[in-house]
């Protein structure tokens, strides 16, 4: 488990991370979502002790990082930049990595071969593909067989085959009790990786709820409804409280409206009951991005002068009350 | 909490090892150290540049010494050239090291700058989150191979230099009070002289805490192009015009220099008015090297890594 209390971190006069305060619980995939500069990167270093932070804490297992004997055998970590020499090989990096924690060097081939870099495994990492090189960092990872991990943008520069490998893995390790702790930009990667989301904008907290709930509450259902008498439905729609956005029409086609405040069955009663002829009704579900684009809009929006981060709006109905569980 | 241990179904090659309750301080120390000449010897800018380091040192003694004698032997004698007649273990062991001592200066910086430079020194801080102990580490295993390389070095640099002086007679010719003079001279070195094997040995202590020195300047400074500069200027520029500083003072103070300092270790004889002894002069330049060591250790512990 990972737990993060007020957590802080300042560079110059900018709040890099601004009081986080979140817990990442054992045995699901928690996905750390936020746009770039958001603070994710930041708030992983500052749990792995490699940041010293302005204020607030980090744990691992009750624990700050620092205080863990041989840490790679509790936590496995994957940062987001390179942390390899181009001119050693993948297997010396590894053997390095496992001497200073007493692993015996059988070890660092049984993580080559869960990623299947064996065979190149002598060569020097100059000569590596992004998606290779991504690959001897999630072995360095495992290389502890650790009960957390921290994964900064695991499938970043990995084939199709290697994002469904992660996303197994990923899964897999969950499924067996593991604290997984993954960032992503992607979020329809996350849509389909992530049990739970802690999402952050400009180092806040905005939400922390799991991936399903998420995607429900927090974007605005709305229905694509399109008719030759586009105006006249507009009107009766804002009649019954519902709210119609005239879209641009396409060529030859009907004007279309995005109505939202009134669901798809309504609209349909409305127009059979006004003999309005209807081309197209249809609700709109929200992807994970569009919801992700809208919550950290609203980050933006209401992000100066709070100091809590329950305290933003936005994040109120998301954050669970008194943290999780 | 972590109510939840890993279970017997690890993913495939994921045969979960025995976790033993923290071992020994003094097998973990074994472990950092095994880690740090795995790191080492797995860059090949460490065997490349140590066998520069012997190339340089070991060729141009060798170039030095023969040309030096071959120009008095045909009297073409410069104010140069009698130091091989005054203090000829001197001579041989300030011409080639002198130039290959820029080497180790080199990869002193490297080891550490090349951590930085990789991103390879996060991985190494996530594997030993109390940070000293890398540093430390890394300090005791280079200081081993800088000792044995240089000391493998010094002595056969000596010995090129011994064989090619040995049995060698000079002719000097000068002037002494408007007389022409000629002299003749018979070379001999021997370890077994006063102060030479202390200087052979002493040039291969020098090189070691050179290399430390170096390598402290690049956990402060943390970049290769800066460090190298910054080391290579301090031994070949900035101590040496140090020696200018007029007056008695600027002698104390170019004295106590780091590598002025520690070169005193690597003369046989000691020059006139010589502030410092051998090991006097040896000692300032450890001290140097160990408040250098220290505030890079300070700093490695603050900065963010």
């Amino acid at each position: 488990m990972i737990e993060a209390q007020d957590l802080t971190k300042r560079y110059g006069d900018k709040l890099a991370v601004d009081h986080l305060t979140f817990r990442v619980e054992p045995g699901r995939v928690t996905g750390f979502l936020g746009p770039n500069g958001a603070g994710k990167s930041t708030t992983m270093r500052l749990v792995l002790g490699l940041d010293r932070p302005a204020g607030g804490r980090a744990t691992i297992n009750g624990r700050p990082y620092a205080e863990l004997a041989q840490p790679l055998r509790t936590v496995g970590a994957l940062l987001e930049a390179r942390a390899m020499h181009p001119g050693r090989s993948a297997r010396n990096h590894l053997l390095f990595l496992a001497q200073t924690q007493g692993l015996p060097s059988r070890r660092v081939d049984e993580v080559l071969d869960l990623v299947g870099l064996r065979e190149v495994a002598g060569k020097r990492t100059k000569g590596y593909s992004l998606g290779m090189g991504q690959r001897v960092g999630i072995a360095a990872a495992m290389l502890g067989d650790p009960s957390v991990l921290l994964l900064d943008e695991p499938v970043n520069g990995l084939d199709p085959e290697g994002i469904l490998w992660v996303r197994n893995l990923i899964k897999q390790l969950a499924g067996e009790g593991r604290t997984i702790f993954v960032s992503s930009h992607l979020m329809n990667e996350m849509a389909v990786t992530a049990d739970h989301l802690i999402v952050i904008g400009k180092g806040k907290l905005i939400a922390d709820c799991s991936t399903r709930e998420f995607i429900s509450r927090s974007s605005e259902k709305s229905v694509l409804v399109r008719s030759p008498d586009a105006n006249r439905l507009a009107d009766l729609i804002a009649a019954e409280g519902g709210k119609a956005l005239a879209q641009e029409p396409s060529d030859g086609q009907a004007a279309s409206l995005s109505v939202t405040g009134l669901e798809a069955p309504r609209i349909g009663e409305i127009a059979a009951a006004n003999r309005i002829v209807l081309h197209e009704l249809t609700p709109q579900l929200a992807s994970l991005e569009e919801a992700f684009m809208e919550l950290t809009a609203g980050s933006v929006e209401y992000g100066s002068g709070e100091t809590a981060p329950a305290a933003a709006p936005a994040a109120e109905s998301l954050t669970p009350p008194g943290g999780s569980q | 909490m972590s109510a939840v241990s890993p279970p017997p179904a690890s993913p495939s090659a994921l045969t979960a090892p025995a976790r033993p309750a923290p071992r020994p301080a003094r097998r973990a120390g074994r472990g950092l150290l095994l880690a740090e000449w795995t790191k080492m010897r797995s860059v090949r800018s460490t065997p490349w540049t140590l066998v520069i380091f012997a190339c340089v040192s070991l060729g141009l003694t060798g170039l030095f010494t023969w040309l030096t004698l071959h120009s008095l032997n045909s009297g073409r004698n410069g104010a140069r050239d009698s130091g091989i007649l005054t203090d000829p273990v001197s001579f041989i062991l300030g011409t080639g090291l002198g130039l290959g001592q820029l080497a180790i200066c080199v990869l002193g910086v490297l080891v550490i700058t090349g951590e930085y430079s990789s991103g390879t020194i996060r991985a190494s801080l996530l594997a030993v989150p109390h940070r000293y102990p890398v540093m430390l580490a890394k300090a005791l295993v280079f200081a081993v191979l800088v000792f044995m390389a240089g000391e493998i070095v010094a002595f056969c640099s000596y010995f090129i230099g011994a064989v090619l002086v040995n049995g060698e007679t000079v002719t000097v010719t000068g002037r002494i009070a408007g007389h022409a003079v000629t002299a003749h001279r018979t070379l001999n070195v021997s370890l077994s002289q006063p102060g030479v094997l202390r200087a052979v040995f002493g040039s291969g202590l020098y090189l070691t805490v050179l290399g430390l020195f170096a390598l402290a300047i690049g956990g402060l400074i943390r970049h290769t192009a800066g460090a190298i500069t910054a080391v290579i200027g301090m031994v070949l520029v900035i101590f040496p015009l140090a020696g200018l500083l007029p007056d008695s003072w600027g002698a104390h103070i170019h004295t106590y220099l780091p590598t002025v300092a520690g070169q005193l270790i690597t003369q046989d004889k000691p020059t006139a008015g010589q502030l410092l002894s051998a090991w006097q002069g040896f000692g300032v330049f450890c001290a140097w090297t160990a408040l250098l060591l220290a505030a890079a250790i300070v700093l490695l512990q603050r900065r963010d890594a």
